[in-house]
């Protein structure tokens, strides 16, 4: 059965509790010790410079040509902490508390709690090492209020607060490199997990340069590996970002929790057509002052998509704001799942703009006769910039397109309390776990989570675990595990080079994107979901039939690293869709249109669904099988979230 | 963090030799212009003669002249070291490069127009230098009434045998200044008209490396301050760039067609 | 639209590579240029052809994987974005594209438009840091810092390692992306502990990568996406002498 193994006791003491129950390392042995750690964004470059600063050997590995460009880089936002700098009232409790009622109640009260309690170190930590936040007149920090929280507790750099913060960690790796504690290994992937007498004691990588085949030998693997949103080809995360890593491990006996928890964020700027590869978000800020609208009728939505009129040309009264009439309290700033269902579903009505008639307008016409366009420009001027970069439009003169894209994952590995997953010896980190988020994200939170993964709770965990191992010797690299291993990886990339057909790899990407956002996106349904299921398998057959992987593994090979990372999230797709299937509730980011309120908000239910799927792989062509963890609410009391 | 390597040694210590060598160059020519200014006074060459005396006379000034050759040579050989270096940080070029997209065109040729610099200054110490210090040159003798400022000039296309360097005595109510005619060497040589392009050739060259060298040179000191930047910039533009070369330029075109 | 595409292409490091011309049709204007790659390289796949190889990554200007030299300029023709912010928009039916990778002697070409980078890696890992371990730091708000100071750090920070200033640099030269990293910590409170150490030891790491050296042309910040500016040139010069010339008791 699944033991989260959160301490006993009151939920403010679990943690400190558990930090002194928890066994150590002795100073001398800690260099004994070899942790590999996949993944170098917020959670993995922190967790290796922190394991390497205790006395650790450590080995980074990334698909980057450098740890500083893993894709936690490109978060704008900022990152919460419950400082109370503002003396607006914040505090760990609140903050553990909006944590859990934003992940809709399917997030593990112990784990948030910790998260909420230690974000306050990680902004100490930050600003030790040079991050530069924003600072006030008087030289102290700054905070804003992000995401329609009630307090202002949102550390930020300007709109790039990932990079800098990812910066500050990549320094603090940077200096145990030097000092020779850090292996780092670049434009490498990780290919497979290595499991001696049941426990992960290895991985095996691919130099994506000369396609050499490596084993690298550890007591504890590290997955920070980030999310699996490029499971629908088309999302904010960057071209590289895959689930291979994490979808390996599941493959090696780490259960795989709620992977149909994907949050979709309203504010992207639309597809423009087939040739689209990535989608470009567009800071949530923009809707405390942007209004949203679409034509009331069809006919006008018509008109604007093929041109004959323009969106200025649409009177007030032809015009719905649908945010504001639905829902008159919170309006434009309804939380990111409201709002891009909507958007959905006025396009469904077909009432979509622009010439795709897949979008919707966020209008600042109002903001700017209202405070002039010296203050819009200043607050959201490189917002508007980049938006003019992409579209060659002039947000000053008509208003933005928008249409919701895939952003983060919530779904993840599972884990228990120490971040261990169900693969003794195998830890996962940040996006890449299941744990803090529930099945909805709310903003600032994910650097949050990553780096109080990394700096403040493995360092600790992991000690636990290698203190227990019993002895200090080598991971023996000639145990035939790693042979068998090794050969396994090998046979894949080659069944892949063999591969002669007709379609490109991006081909079958997109085609399984297609399905995932149609079937498994923003609603999901019993019928659609059983629908894709079949499509997904279809589509798996053409892959191993009928795609092209061109060249040879001894060499940069676009093709077959795509190819190796889409086969997995083919694999991966059936899974969540299954998943969404089983749970037959609507929950933070996962709607499933059979469960919703008369009005047709989402509805949850907590006598069947309050508990995380945990999925266990049991072979190619088997259904995974479900392990349900329980969640236990010892301290809030679940609600229905209501923004009316 | 290991031994850190000897300035001269880096990248950044090279650059300094060559920013001070630049700026010690930047001040002879003030220098040097201020006294050629002399040519112009239509007096015969009494006063740029008495001028091109004392240069080469008095000893404070002789060290610096001798730090100048040395900075000349310094600054030459550090630029070329440079240059090597910086070829061989792009052994593959580009097949196309706009450089003019970033970048003014003296800022990047600055090593083309420095050879100009370079032959220029090499002529031009063989025009004036050589002779002066070594060779021949006319000859000149002013005697001056001191009362009356009455001056008779006695001029001679070589040094008379009995010429034994600057000689200036007052007696009789009358200064009498014995020297080489520096001033008249410079009128002869400025008749030449290939030299007078070759003149004016190295005057664009010296505009254009300053234009961009002045500026330069303090950036590679560090001496960036948001306020002084603007007055640099100018007086590199303005002074090292326009007023010293057109005022030097003058100079040939002045002897070729007014003299 | 339809272009003609001159790319540079190279099997790998020990490859002597050359310009191969594609044809790239019907070309959307709101394409990146990125995908315009990506067009012909599904193209090219189905032909069978190795498809052309480029660093890129997040697409959206931040995480600095992309490169390429577009027509003579690193990131194309517009200023103040990355090549995967480029937009087809920029060039006209039937034009001439001439791609090719970043040229240095310490970026070595991997294969095609790819470079290899780590000399960059091995500068930061020089002592592009402030020395503190994790935990044991003091409350965030004991280190104040003057809002223009911190202003000035974070511009310096912004800079996204992508390598547009040694590939703008007629001499290859890196100082720009050095004293970007160099000035955020000297301006910075955190940083002063190891402020000279710090810069004799990236910059004695940058010469031995074998970049060239600044003649202050300006080209590199004049095509730095990120807009870093020449005065952080100036201010590491500045470090840099004054440690070597008056700091010694300070530095080893």
């Amino acid at each position: 059965m699944l033991d989260s193994k959160v301490p006993a006791g009151p939920l403010a003491e679990k943690w400190s509790k558990h930090k002194f129950d928890m066994k150590l390392v002795n100073p001398a042995n800690k260099r004994k010790f070899t942790i590999l750690v996949v993944g170098t964004g917020l959670a993995g470059a922190s967790a290796a410079a922190s394991l390497a600063e205790l006395g650790y050997n450590v080995k980074t590995f990334c698909y980057q040509d450098s740890p500083r460009r893993a894709h936690s880089i490109a978060a704008q936002g900022g990152i919460n902490a419950a400082k109370n700098y503002q003396n607006d009232g914040d505090s760990v409790y609140r903050l553990f508390y909006d944590t859990i009622k934003g992940g809709d109640y399917r997030a593990r009260e112990a784990n948030v709690y910790r998260l909420a309690e230690v974000s306050v170190n990680i902004i100490d930590q930050c600003v030790a090492q040079g991050v530069p936040f924003a600072r006030d007149y008087g030289g102290l920090l700054d905070n804003r209020s992000f995401g329609g929280a009630q307090v202002s507790r949102t550390f930020y750099a300007r709109g790039q607060t990932g990079q800098q913060l990812l910066l500050g960690a990549y320094s603090a790796l940077n200096r145990q490199i030097k000092k020779g504690k850090v292996q780092s290994y670049t434009r490498h992937e990780m290919l497979d997990l290595v499991k001696i007498d049941g426990e992960a004691r290895g991985i095996i990588t691919r130099d994506l340069i000369s396609g050499k085949i490596e084993s690298h030998e550890g007591h504890a693997v590290l997955l920070c590996t980030g999310g699996y949103g490029n499971v629908f080809f088309l999302s904010t995360n960057a071209m590289g970002c895959n689930v291979t890593a994490a979808w390996r491990a599941h493959k090696r006996g780490a259960f795989f929790a709620n992977p149909c928890y994907t949050q979709i964020h309203p504010t992207c700027i639309p597809v423009t057509g087939d040739h689209q590869s990535k989608l470009t978000l567009m800071s949530e800020s923009l809707r405390n002052d942007g209004r949203v609208w679409v034509p009331k009728t069809v006919e006008l939505a018509e008109k604007l998509r093929n041109g004959q009129l323009k969106p200025r040309d649409i009177k007030e009264e032809d015009r719905d704001y649908y945010l504001e009439r639905k829902y008159p309290s919170f309006g434009n700033l309804v939380p990111r799942d409201v709002a891009s269902r909507n958007a959905k579903e006025m396009v469904d009505d077909g009432r979509g703009v622009g010439k795709t008639g897949v979008a919707v307008y966020l209008d600042f016409a109002d903001a700017i006769q209202r405070l002039g366009r010296d203050v819009v420009e200043a607050k959201y001027g490189n917002l508007f910039d980049m938006y003019f970069q992409i579209t060659d439009e002039n947000p000053y003169e008509q208003p933005m397109r928008i249409y919701p894209a895939v952003h983060y994952t919530m779904g993840g590995l599972w884990v228990d309390y120490n971040l261990m997953s169900t693969v003794p010896g195998l830890y996962c980190l940040g996006e890449a776990n299941f744990s803090d988020h529930g099945a909805n994200r709310l903003g600032a939170s994910a650097l949050m989570q990553g780096l109080s993964d990394g700096y403040f709770v493995i360092p600790y965990t992991v000690g636990d675990y290698l203190a227990k191992i019993g002895n200090f010797n080598p991971v023996d690299k000639n145990h035939p595990a790693f042979e068998q291993t090794r050969k396994e990886v090998e046979d894949r990339i080659n069944k892949l080079l063999s591969l002669k057909g007709s379609k490109t790899v991006d081909d079958i990407h997109k085609k399984l994107g297609h399905i995932m956002w149609e079937y498994c996106g923003m609603a999901r349904s019993a019928e659609g979901l059983k629908k894709a299921k079949g499509l997904i398998a279809e589509l798996r057959k053409e892959f191993w039939e009928d795609v092209s992987v061109l060249g040879q593994n001894e060499e940069l090979n676009m093709s077959l690293e795509k190819a190796g990372r889409v086969a997995d999230f083919l694999e991966l797709g059936e899974l969540m869709v299954d998943d969404a299937l089983n749970r037959a509730e609507s929950c933070g980011g996962h709607f499933r249109l059979e469960s919703q309120t008369e009005e047709g908000e989402a509805k949850r239910n907590d006598e069947e669904f309050t508990y995380v799927s945990a999925w266990e792989y049991q072979g190619d062509d088997q259904a995974a099988v479900l392990h349900k963890e329980d969640l236990v609410f010892e301290n809030v009391e679940l609600t229905q979230r209501s923004y009316k | 963090m290991s031994k850190s390597k000897p300035v001269l040694t880096s990248s950044l210590g090279k650059k300094l030799i060559m920013s001070l060598t630049g700026l010690f160059l930047c001040t002879f020519l003030v220098v040097h212009l201020i006294g050629n200014l002399q040519l112009f006074k239509d007096d015969g060459g009494y006063a740029f003669n008495t001028y091109a005396h004392w240069m080469t006379s008095f000893p404070p000034i002789k060290v610096v002249s001798y730090l100048l050759y040395i900075s000349v040579i310094v600054h030459a050989i550090f630029a070329l070291i440079l240059t090597t270096k910086n070829k061989a940080a792009r052994p593959i070029g580009y097949s196309q490069y706009n450089g003019k997209a970033g970048s003014a065109w003296s800022s990047r040729n600055m090593g083309i127009l420095g050879t100009v610099l370079l032959v220029f200054i090499i002529t031009h110490m063989q025009n004036f230098w050589y002779p002066y210090k070594f060779g021949s040159t006319p000859y000149v003798e002013y005697r001056t009434e001191v009362a009356t400022g009455n001056q008779e000039i006695i001029t001679s296309d070589e040094l008379p045998s009995s010429y034994n360097g600057y000689v200036q005595t007052e007696g009789n109510g009358i200064e009498t200044i014995k020297s080489k005619d520096l001033y008249r060497q410079v009128a002869t040589t400025f008749q030449n008209p290939l030299l007078v392009l070759l003149y004016l050739v190295g005057m664009a060259a010296l505009s254009f490396h300053l234009i961009h060298g002045f500026k330069s040179a303090f950036q590679t000191l560090g001496w960036s301050h948001r306020r002084y930047n603007v007055i640099i910039r100018w007086v590199g533009v303005w002074i090292f760039g326009v007023v010293i070369p057109i005022l030097f330029a003058l100079m040939p075109l002045y002897f070729y067609f007014v003299k | 639209m339809n272009l003609t595409l001159k790319v540079w292409r190279q099997k790998n490091i020990n490859d002597k590579g050359q310009f191969v011309t594609y044809q790239a049709k019907d070309i959307a204007d709101d394409m990146s240029f990125l995908e315009m790659l990506d067009v012909v390289n599904e193209e090219l796949t189905r032909k069978g052809e190795d498809p052309i190889y480029f660093d890129h990554d997040c697409r959206e200007g931040i995480c600095g994987m992309c490169s390429l030299v577009i027509n003579g300029r690193p990131h194309g023709p517009k200023y103040g974005i990355t090549t995967c912010q480029l937009h087809m928009r920029s060039f006209h039916d039937g034009q001439t594209i001439v791609i090719e990778p970043w040229r240095a002697a310490a970026f070595p070409v991997l294969k095609d438009l790819a470079v290899d980078r780590t000399s960059f890696e091995r500068i930061q890992q020089a002592g592009g840091y402030v020395s503190v371990n994790t935990g044991g730091v003091p409350d965030a708000n004991n280190i104040p810092v003057p809002k223009r100071i911190a202003d000035e750090a974070f511009e310096a920070a912004t800079c996204i390692g992508c390598g547009a200033c040694v590939a703008a640099c007629k001499n290859a030269s890196a100082m720009l992306f050095v004293s970007a990293k160099i000035s955020q910590f000297a301006l910075l409170p955190q940083g002063q502990t190891e402020r000279y150490e710090r810069a004799m030891a990236m910059i004695d790491q940058m010469d031995a990568e074998g970049f060239g050296n600044c003649t202050n042309t300006g080209a590199c910040e004049a095509e730095c996406p990120k807009g870093i500016k020449l005065t952080n040139i100036a201010r590491m010069n500045r470090e840099y002498l004054t440690a070597k010339l008056f700091r010694q008791e300070e530095v080893h």
